[in-house]
C-alpha cells in the first residue's frame, strides 16, 4: 500500500503487468435450412451439406402452342416532318401485327427556346448593339442547332464571336424572364438569374486555358519551381514568426507579475556576475515561470529525490517547446560531452544543467532567426536587381555550420577511490598509497 | 576536511538562500506568530548512495549459490543517515525466503548470496518530524561484470551504485533543531536573528550507541562521488555555447545592416 502510493505521489512508471484476459465470444452456429423444391428424405440423404448443383425449376416450360414468324413490314416516324415510309424485319407473334410508332422516334429531343412578341421586344430587349433582324435570327438558329454556339456562330451572318452570341441569347432570356414574372421575387431561383452568364470571366478562362495548352516543357519545370520556392520562403516566414511567439507570451507573463507585485518565486538558477542581453530576458522569464510552478509543485510534496526534481525541471521547460527542439538540444548536448543524466546529482550541478539547456534553446533560436534573415536577404536583392544592377553577389555571408565535432570534446572517466570525500582540486596531486583503487566498471 | 566541504557548499548555497530567508522572517514577524512549525524556503538535502557489492564464490559457487551480494542504502560519505531515516524495507525477489526485509539500525543493507539479478525497491521511511511519507528507490542487481573478457574473479566485486540527494523542502523546527551540524545533511545558512532551540542530551547519548557507519566492512569497495568533475564539464560547455551564441548574434546584426541598406535602395 505504501509503496503504491508513493509511486503515484512521485510519478514513476512502476505499472504492474496486466493480466486482464479477454472473454471469447462464442461463434454462433449457422442453421442450414433446407431449399425449396427438394423434399424433406432427399435432403436428409446429403447430410446437410449444400447441393453442388442448383435445382432445376421443371415446371417452367415454354409455351408449345405460340407460333412466331418474321415479316417485312412498312413503318411510319413519327419524328418526321414529312410522311416518309420505310420498311424493316419485325418480329410478328401469332399473327398479330405490331401497333404504335417507330420505337426510336422518343429519343428526338429537343431544347425549350423562349419566344418574345414585337410589342415584347419593342418595350424589353431592345439593344444598341444588336437589330431586331439579328437577334430573330439568332433564336432561329438556337432553335435549329440546340444551343450549340459553336455552330451557330460557323452559320451566322454577321460576324460575331461565340461569347456574344451566349451574352445576347443569355440576357435576352433574363429581360423576359424578369418581365413575365409577377414580381422578381418570382424569378429569383432561375438558374438563369442565380447565375448569369459573364462574358469577361469566360473570355478570360478561355485565354488562361489556351496559354496552359500551348505552353512549352520548359516553361512547365520553371513554373513548376518558382511555386515550390515560394512555398519554401512562406514556410521559413512563419516558422521565424512561431519562433518569436514565445517571446511576446513571456511578456504577457511579466506583466501578470508585475500587476501582482509578488515575485514570482526563488531564482532556480545560481547568481551569476554577467548580466544576460536583453534579447535572451524573454525566454529566461518564461522559462523561469515555469519554473516557479515546478518548484511550488515539488515543494506539495514533503519528500523527493535530487533527480526527480530536475526530471520535472527539464520537462517544463521542454513543453514550451517542440519535439524536434528536444531533439535537437539533446543531441547537442551529447555532442559536448555532456551527460544527459548528471552523474552525481548535487544542488549546483542541477542548476549548471538547466542554465546549460535554457543556453542551449536560445542558440537554436537564434539560429533560426539568423537562417530567416538569410533567406529575407536573398529575396530582396532578388527583387532589387533591376533598381541596382550593379549589386554584386559576393556580399551573401555564408553560415558558419554548427558542428562541435570539430573541436575538441572534453570527456573525462569519473575517478573512484576508496571512501571519504574526494578534495575539491580536479587533480590532487599526491594519492595515499595504502588506499586500494576500485575496479573501473 | 568534511567539515571544510560541507561549510563550502553552505557557502555556495548562501547568496541564494539569504534574501529569501529574510523575507520570510519579515513575513513572520509581521505575523508575529512564534509558534509556526515549519520554515519556507529553507531546504535540506541528504546525500545518499544506495548500490550493491557483489562477490565471485569461484570453486564454492554451483548453479544457485553463484554469488555473495550486499544491497544498501548509505550516506554519501558513509555519514550515519539514521537521523533522518527511521527505517528501510527492502523488496526482494519472491523466490527468497522472507522476501521482505525491514531494517531499522543502520547500515541499511541486506546481505545474501544467490544467481539471479532483479529489481530491488528500497522504501525509506523517516522520523515522525522529518516526513510522514516514505520514499521508493529502485536498484537492479548487478552481479556480472559488463565486459566479458576478463574472467570472473573472487577479488575483484562488481560494484555498481548511483547517488542522489533527499530532498526535504520545508523542514520543521524541531527537526532543524534535531539535525543541525550533522555531517550527514547540506544544511542552509539561517539567518542570523534566528535561534534554533537546544538539542536534546538524550538524543545524542542514544545516537552514540548505535552501530558506528564509518568502518564499514565494505568500504574498501565503494565508489566516490565528486561534483567538481561533472561541474567542469558543464562549464566548459556553457562557454562553447555562449561563445556561438556571442557569434551568431554578430552574424545576425551584420545582416540587418545589409538588409536595411538593400531596402533604402530598393525604396531609389
Amino acid at each position: 500500500m505504501g509503496g503504491t502510493d508513493a509511486k503515484d505521489i512521485l510519478g514513476l512508471p512502476k505499472t504492474p503487468l496486466s493480466l486482464t484476459q479477454e472473454k471469447k465470444s462464442r461463434p454462433q452456429k449457422e442453421s442450414h435450412r433446407k431449399p425449396d423444391g427438394i423434399s424433406r428424405e432427399v435432403y436428409a440423404l446429403t447430410g446437410g451439406v449444400a447441393p453442388l448443383m442448383p435445382s432445376i425449376d421443371l415446371k417452367r416450360r415454354p409455351p408449345a402452342d405460340e407460333k412466331v414468324a418474321w415479316k417485312w413490314l412498312s413503318f411510319t416516324n413519327s419524328a418526321r416532318k414529312d410522311d416518309l415510309q420505310l420498311y424493316h424485319w419485325v418480329r410478328v407473334v401469332n399473327d398479330v401485327p405490331p401497333t404504335g410508332d417507330y420505337s426510336f422516334a422518343k429519343y428526338n429531343k429537343s431544347v425549350d427556346i423562349l419566344k418574345y412578341t414585337d410589342e415584347e421586344y419593342e418595350n424589353h430587349l431592345t439593344d444598341s448593339v444588336w437589330t431586331k433582324e439579328e437577334t430573330d435570327q439568332l433564336f432561329e438558329f438556337c432553335q435549329n442547332f440546340d444551343l450549340r454556339f459553336v455552330v451557330i456562330a460557323d452559320r451566322f451572318p454577321v460576324s460575331r464571336t461565340v461569347e456574344e452570341l451566349k451574352d445576347r441569347y443569355y440576357s435576352v432570356n433574363r429581360a423576359l424572364l424578369r418581365a413575365r414574372a409577377q414580381s422578381p421575387a418570382d424569378v429569383a431561383n432561375h438558374p438563369l438569374m442565380k447565375e448569369p452568364y459573364d462574358i469577361t470571366r469566360d473570355r478570360e478562362r478561355k485565354r488562361a486555358l489556351s496559354m496552359v495548352l500551348s505552353q512549352s516543357r520548359h516553361q512547365e519545370k520553371k513554373d513548376a519551381e518558382i511555386l515550390a520556392e515560394a512555398k519554401r520562403i512562406t514556410e521559413m516566414r512563419l516558422a521565424a514568426r512561431r519562433a518569436e511567439e514565445p517571446d511576446v507570451s513571456a511578456n504577457e507573463n511579466a506583466g501578470l507579475d508585475k500587476a501582482d507585485g509578488v515575485v514570482p518565486g526563488r531564482s532556480v538558477s545560481p547568481t551569476s556576475n554577467s548580466q544576460l542581453p536583453a534579447t535572451a530576458v524573454a525566454p529566461s522569464t518564461l522559462t523561469m515561470a515555469d519554473y516557479a510552478s515546478t518548484l511550488a509543485s515539488l515543494r506539495m510534496l514533503h519528500v523527493y529525490l535530487r533527480t526527480y526534481g530536475l526530471e520535472q525541471m527539464v520537462q517544463a521547460a521542454s513543453s514550451a517547446v517542440g519535439l524536434r527542439t528536444i531533439k535537437r538540444v539533446e543531441q547537442t548536448l551529447q555532442d559536448l560531452g555532456v551527460n544527459l543524466k548528471p552523474k552525481v546529482p548535487t544542488k549546483t550541478v542541477c542548476d549548471e544543467h538547466l542554465e546549460l539547456r535554457k543556453e542551449i534553446l536560445t542558440l537554436l533560436n537564434l539560429q533560426k532567426q539568423l537562417q530567416y534573415k538569410e533567406s529575407e536577404g536573398s529575396s530582396h536583392r532578388e527583387g532589387s536587381y533591376a533598381a541596382m544592377p550593379d549589386t554584386p553577389k559576393d556580399r551573401v555571408f555564408a553560415p558558419d555550420p554548427f558542428s562541435f565535432g570539430a573541436e575538441r570534446p572534453i570527456k573525462k572517466e569519473q575517478k573512484r577511490k576508496g571512501p571519504g570525500r574526494q578534495a575539491d582540486t580536479p587533480s590532487p596531486a599526491h594519492k595515499r598509497p595504502r588506499k586500494l583503487k576500485a575496479s573501473d566498471l | 576536511m568534511t567539515n571544510s566541504s560541507s561549510s563550502k557548499k553552505q557557502a555556495q548555497d548562501q547568496p541564494e538562500t539569504s534574501e529569501p530567508t529574510l523575507k520570510s522572517l519579515k513575513t513572520k514577524m509581521t505575523k508575529s506568530d512564534e509558534k509556526q512549525k515549519k520554515l519556507k524556503d529553507i531546504e535540506i538535502s541528504v546525500p545518499i548512495v544506495y548500490g550493491n557489492v557483489a562477490f565471485w564464490l569461484g570453486k564454492k559457487a554451483s548453479e544457485y549459490q553463484s554469488h555473495k551480494w550486499a544491497v544498501y542504502v548509505r550516506g554519501a560519505t558513509n555519514e550515519d543517515i539514521s537521523v533522518v531515516v527511521k527505517k528501510v524495507v527492502f523488496q526482494l525477489h519472491s523466490s527468497f525466503n522472507s522476501p521482505t526485509r525491514v531494517i531499522e539500525e543502520p547500515p541499511f543493507e541486506v546481505s545474501e548470496s544467490g544467481w539471479g539479478e532483479f529489481e530491488i525497491a528500497m522504501t525509506l521511511h523517516f522520523h515522525s518530524d522529518v516526513c510522514d511519507k516514505p520514499l521508493s528507490l529502485y536498484h537492479h542487481l548487478k552481479l556480472y561484470p559488463e565486459d566479458e573478457s576478463g574472467p570472473l574473479t573472487m577479488k575483484k566485486p562488481v560494484v555498481v551504485e548511483s547517488y542522489d540527494e533527499i530532498v526535504f523542502p520545508d523542514p520543521s523546527e524541531s527537526f532543524l533543531a534535531r539535525v543541525q551540524n550533522h555531517p550527514a545533511l547540506t544544511f542552509p545558512r539561517l539567518p542570523s536573528g534566528y535561534n534554533l532551540p537546544a538539542p536534546m542530551q538524550v538524543e545524542d547519548t542514544g545516537k552514540k550507541k548505535r552501530g558506528d557507519t564509518k568502518d564499514h566492512s565494505l568500504g574498501q569497495w565503494f565508489m566516490s562521488f565528486s561534483e567538481a568533475d561533472e561541474l567542469l564539464q558543464l562549464a566548459a560547455a556553457r562557454q562553447q555555447v555562449q561563445a556561438h551564441i556571442a557569434k551568431l548574434r554578430r552574424q545576425i546584426s551584420l545582416l540587418e545592416g545589409q538588409n536595411q541598406t538593400v531596402k533604402t535602395g530598393s525604396d531609389l
